[in-house]
């Protein structure tokens, strides 16, 4: 049986993670390899890196970053953050990443998720998705959540389907933050509408809620950042916790 | 030294690297001499079929790699190239396994993407290793199942986890980017 998965995701700022992380016995809790071993050893299913890193200059340190973390870990890793060119998705996946994240660029220029589809396998393209209710309808914004588009969200995951995404992470910004739980109608009505994996995100904040976004949607994957990080849910625990709720899950 | 197929697929890298922290060296070539001479040879892969035979059969590495007698373990793509034939792109392919290759059928998510677990483990490659421990998939595409599956997974349909006749070995699944259970499976072929 296909397991559901559960991914944390670390925001990775000049090679550095950003968000303080409380695993009591790591001693340097800005090591994003560090840290990636040990959710290896929780035995998360995948990891997200999020680059927020604004220059170009600095964003050489990601690609060396990533070629130290394929070193060290034994689980497919995604990255993601500023990617704008094919370019840019060679040389993190020569570097050992194994799939890539792209989000403004995507939507300005489907084109990209082909290309990338086309030389490397749409299993690598990962189409994020920052969507926002307005008036009871779910909209798709970019550029870190600035700027709305006016584009429907289950229109723009069916596109990029369609362009040769392989899967789509989709960020509830009107959850996101908010640990009320993930946004579960947009998450149902996307992984509903395209026939590739979604990965709900945004709005974790107890086991109950990942336990709804497996029960009440068809989503392949649940990603959070800070309950992981700040040891509020272990995951270990919350894997145990939703077998016992009879969904499928890597113990 | 063991030597890992160079050709247009992805994922090498990967393979590399689950070696050298296995502490096993390796080199990523297509040198039919350095592939012939090596103890084992991976055939790692994510890609495209036709056009990694088209790869294959222009430097002659069809003939080299059916030919091989030392242990082989095709990962992935590498376990598709094996079979008779693959609808990706309607290929002709190396036909050590008498399987077909075929699309998932649309009645769940495609590609097969995360962690499932198999069945009816058999031979060398699974010692140790038991039914209920996962493994990570990534492929919208499977291998028939015959007489020489080894393994069986069932996603939409039980399709061929993995493959073994005589020194050919072939897995669907990534064994390095599989964690713990990756590393068993791994080590197994290594130590053949």
């Amino acid at each position: 049986m296909l397991k559901k998965r559960i991914i944390p995701c670390l925001d990775i700022k000049d090679g550095r993670t950003v968000k303080g992380v409380n695993f009591i016995d790591i001693r340097d809790a800005g090591d994003p390899v560090g840290l990636a071993r040990r959710y290896v050893e929780q035995r998360a299913d995948e990891l997200v890196f999020l680059d927020i890193t604004a220059t170009v200059e600095k964003r050489k340190t990601l690609v060396e970053l990533v070629r130290r973390i394929a070193e060290e870990i034994n689980i497919p890793f995604t990255v993601g953050g500023g990617i704008d060119t094919i370019d840019d998705v060679a040389a993190l996946l020569n570097a050992g990443a194994d799939k890539v994240s792209i989000n403004s660029s995507a939507f300005r220029n489907p084109q990209l998720i082909t290309k990338v589809s086309k030389q490397f396998g749409s299993q690598c393209v990962v189409v994020a998705i920052d969507t926002r209710m307005v008036n009871n309808e779910w909209f798709v914004l970019i550029d870190g959540g600035r700027t709305p588009t006016g584009v429907r969200t289950k229109d723009w995951a069916l596109t990029a389907e369609r362009h040769g995404a392989g899967e789509i992470l989709l960020t509830s910004m009107n959850a996101d933050g908010t640990k009320s739980g993930f946004s579960i109608g947009i998450t149902s009505e996307v992984s509903n509408s395209v026939s590739i994996p979604v990965i709900a995100s945004g709005g974790a904040g107890m086991m109950d809620h990942f336990r709804d976004v497996f029960m009440k949607t068809s989503c392949s994957a649940a990603l959070a950042a800070s309950i992981f990080h700040y040891g509020e849910i272990e995951i270990p625990e919350l894997k145990k916790y939703l077998a016992s709720k009879g969904i499928n899950v890597r113990i | 030294m063991i030597a890992v197929l160079k050709y247009n697929a992805g994922n090498i890298q990967s393979v590399q690297n689950a070696l050298a922290r296995l502490g096993y060296e390796s080199i990523v070539t297509d040198d039919p001499d350095e592939i012939i001479s090596a103890e084992k040879f991976i055939i790692p892969g994510v890609g495209e079929a036709r056009s990694a035979m088209r790869y294959l059969r222009g430097k002659s590495l069809d003939r080299v790699i059916t030919g091989l007698k030392q242990p082989v373990l095709g990962i992935c793509l590498g376990l598709q190239l094996m079979c008779t034939y693959s609808d990706e792109g309607d290929t002709k392919c190396l036909g050590i396994f008498d399987s077909v290759v075929k699309k998932f059928p649309p009645f769940d998510k495609v590609p097969h993407m995360g962690w499932n677990n198999f069945s009816a483990l058999k031979g060398d490659l699974f010692r140790g290793v038991s039914p209920d421990e996962d493994v990570y998939f990534v492929h919208s595409y499977y291998a028939e199942l015959t007489d020489y599956t080894s393994a069986i997974c069932d996603y939409v349909l039980p399709f061929s986890a993995a493959m073994h006749r005589d020194n050919f070995y072939a897995v669907q699944f990534h064994p390095e980017k599989s964690a713990d259970t990756g590393i068993k499976i791994l080590l197994n072929f290594l130590e053949l």
